[in-house]
């Protein structure tokens, strides 16, 4: 593959397109499948066979639009937005692109949900067939790699990254750049890329539709990050319970394998990589790097203490590359449009846009990518427009079973690393959870503490005995059975908890009591002190 | 001495040993390969049974004990077979803030079964997952393989009702 082939294959699929008048996108992506959007899809092929206007009107499977609530979503190529469509609706829909569009189906696009967004990592996600290569290239795919292969050496890559001031999506936020000339700086026989798609908190689902939506994204960011660290060999280690996924990316592995973009000599330069699945087996904590890393070695995915960081000795005692999903899908822009255009986005020490996965009390669930910086409030009213049947906002929870509950008087803090650090939750991976005044906060700190117990690995006493304490109080709480002696016990336990374990897992878990005890200690005391809990969930009757 | 590096038989002369060689020899007969093996194994038999570990442990030559400890320590594998149908109740946050627990409730109601157990009759297996990622379907729930969305108690009990009736 050289630039000019690529070249080719990107005006001959834009060509193709051109030829087309009118396109009707369907979301294929999980989301809306589980509505029965490839009924749908199938219905619009037939009624397209039809009428015989499969010459000007195509048909297109795409991935995740982002309003995952009110699937099956549908498109049209004049900007028209479609939603929970039925597959009987094909007809109709078809009328519709010669006189107007069909009016009860109508989503309109010109609410804060979509205007507020700015999309970087999403820009592929539901406009390109994520089955097909040509539809990457075209959308100027693969042009990042070929340029940093052919006309930039692996430090200059390194510097852009670092330019762009990208940090971890993961959850962690460490500096990309530094990671990566770490890892290049690293002496080895053989260096590891690894992409971490093990996206274990509940209520994320960001990385997922990343993969289904743009999974050659995902290679690029990969083969780039290979080149700029000297990898030959990476890995993606996904979720089997993502079975569409999978698929996708075993798909858009053959093709860039086919198209020699992966494989050896890529772009006819020495520079040569392979990529290959593993599945992960259903553990949280294999979402800790040295976790993961002793899950594809094949053992249990236990964590061991850091120093050595992966960078230095990781996969099979190798330098090795870890980023999360979604850092690798900001790569090829990055490199396309160079670091300072992605720096010049965001605040000042959180840089670019993240992904979000906005769900539960909240009109409007979904998937949403914003500029760092924007404020709860935007994301909770504005662009998820608010909480439905007129009740009360109580909280955002964001960083999943690591992170914290926020109250309303933390709305108008900034969305960045720093500010959610110090208020007491973490930025995590992009979950973040709506909970109005049905929710008792006490119940929902004991759900997260449920969650850290299973999913603790046992290696080490903090994280396996404490947690289980910790919930023991809890429960103890949510029965009205607590004293006021149980919370200072559950204080210390939260303190040594954290400073004790030995990875985030362990480190992590109290920060949803901690943030609860912080914002809402009157529920504690209403429960404790009044036999009362305000949300009517607790009580002696409530379930294990 | 060198050790007996001969792979074993295959337990028995079905067919679907084979699939598990090939994955094995596809991962170079190394102990790396132990969770992909695994993997195949379930995908194949449906559940992972102590012939099946110990002929991967003998064949990728790792102590039964780690191949048992790597299926007991992801939640993906399972040593028992699954009943005839399989309901699978998401418990991931946005699904517990909007009523998952009902649902669980309402299966132990029908069902007299937590997540986790499967009818005297074998017919209904019930589990629960951590997150699908379909949060804004919450709460939901995989009948088999379809993915069910905003599901009421009262709709779960209506399906687990219908499944234990039929005859099959």
């Amino acid at each position: 593959m050289t630039p000019e082939e690529l070249e080719q294959i990107a005006n001959s699929e834009r060509e193709a397109q051109a030829g087309i008048s009118q396109t009707v996108n369907v979301c294929v992506a999980a989301g809306c499948l589980s509505c029965q959007s490839q009924a749908v899809k199938d219905a619009l092929d037939k009624e397209v066979a039809r009428r015989g206007s499969g010459t000007r009107c195509k048909v297109k499977g795409v991935g995740c639009m982002g309003l995952c609530a009110e699937g099956p979503l549908v498109s049209t190529s004049d900007g028209t937005l479609y939603k929970a469509v039925a597959a009987a609706d094909a007809t109709a829909l078809l009328d519709g692109l010669e006189n107007g569009p069909v009016k009860r189906l109508l989503c309109p696009t010109d609410v804060p949900f979509f205007q507020r967004q700015q999309k970087i990592v999403l820009e592929n996600s539901g406009v390109i067939d994520p089955e097909r290569i040509e539809e990457y290239i075209a959308a100027s795919g693969y042009r990042a790699l070929i340029r940093a292969l052919t006309e930039m050496t692996p430090v200059e890559v390194i510097a852009e990254v670092v330019k762009s001031g990208l940090r971890g999506r993961g959850g962690a936020g460490y500096p990309t750049g530094l990671k990566w000339s770490t890892v290049a700086k690293a002496v080895g026989m053989q260096k590891y890329v690894i992409c971490n798609a093990d996206e274990g908190d509940p209520g994320a689902f960001m990385d997922r539709s990343v993969l289904e939506s743009d999974p050659h994204r995902v290679l690029e960011g990969m083969l780039i990050g290979a080149y700029a660290v000297g990898a030959s060999e990476g890995y993606i280690y996904v979720r089997a319970e993502y079975p569409l996924a999978i698929k996708r990316l075993k798909t858009a592995i053959r093709q860039a394998e086919k198209l020699g973009l992966l494989g050896t000599n890529i772009c006819g330069t020495q520079f040569g990589f392979r990529i290959e699945l593993r599945l992960g087996a259903g553990a949280f904590v294999c979402g800790e790097e040295t976790a993961l890393i002793a899950s594809i070695e094949g053992s249990r995915g236990m964590p061991r203490p850091r120093p050595p960081y992966p960078a230095i000795e990781g996969l099979l005692g190798q330098p090795t590359l870890i980023n999360n999903v979604e850092t690798f899908a900001n790569i090829p822009p990055i490199v396309r449009n160079g670091g300072e255009w992605y720096a010049g986005i965001g605040t000042e020490k959180s840089k670019g846009t993240k992904v979000f996965a906005l769900a539960g009390r909240v009109q409007n669930t979904g998937l949403v990518e914003v500029p760092m910086g924007i404020t709860l409030r935007e994301m909770v009213f504005e662009i998820g427009g608010g909480i439905p049947e007129g009740r009360q906002f109580k909280a955002v929870q964001t960083g999943g079973p690591s992170g914290g509950c926020l109250p309303a008087e933390c709305l108008d803090m900034p969305v960045d690393y720093e500010s959610l650090a110090r208020a007491g939750s973490i930025m995590g991976s992009g979950g973040m959870i709506v909970m109005d005044d049905s929710s008792c906060m006490v119940d929902v700190a004991k759900y997260f503490m449920d969650f850290c117990m299973t999913e603790s690995c046992g290696k080490c006493i903090p994280c396996r005995v404490g947690t289980y304490q910790m919930h023991r109080l809890l429960d103890t709480i949510t029965k009205l059975e607590a004293t006021p002696q149980d919370v200072v016990l559950l204080e210390e336990l939260c303190d040594l908890v954290k400073n004790t374990s030995l990875c985030g897992l362990g480190q992590s878990a109290p920060n949803p009591v901690l943030s609860t005890l912080r914002y809402f200690a009157d529920e504690y005391k209403g429960h404790i002190e009044r036999n009362q809990c305000v949300a009517g969930v607790c009580g002696k009757e409530a379930q294990p | 001495m060198t050790p007996n590096l001969a792979k074993p038989p295959a337990p028995s002369q079905d067919k679907r040993w084979k699939i598990v060689d090939a994955t094995m020899r596809r991962v170079g007969q190394r102990s790396r390969g132990l969770i992909e093996t695994l993997h195949t194994v379930q995908e194949a038999f449906g559940y992972l049974d102590e012939t099946a570990l110990r002929y991967v442990a003998v064949s990728l030559r790792v102590p039964l004990s780690r191949a048992y400890g790597v299926a007991t320590f992801y939640h993906f594998f399972t040593l028992k077979p699954a009943g005839e149908h399989t309901c699978v109740i998401c418990l991931g946050t946005a699904c517990y803030i909007k009523g998952a627990g009902q649902l669980v409730d309402a299966v132990k109601h029908e069902l007299g079964i937590a997540p986790g157990e499967t009818t005297a009759d074998r017919k209904v297996s019930v589990l629960s997952a951590r997150c699908l990622g379909s949060c804004g379907l919450a709460p939901a729930v995989v009948y088999d393989s379809e993915v069910a969305g905003k599901v009421s108690p009262e709709q779960l009990r209506q399906q687990m009702a219908k499944w234990e009736a039929h005859d099959a």
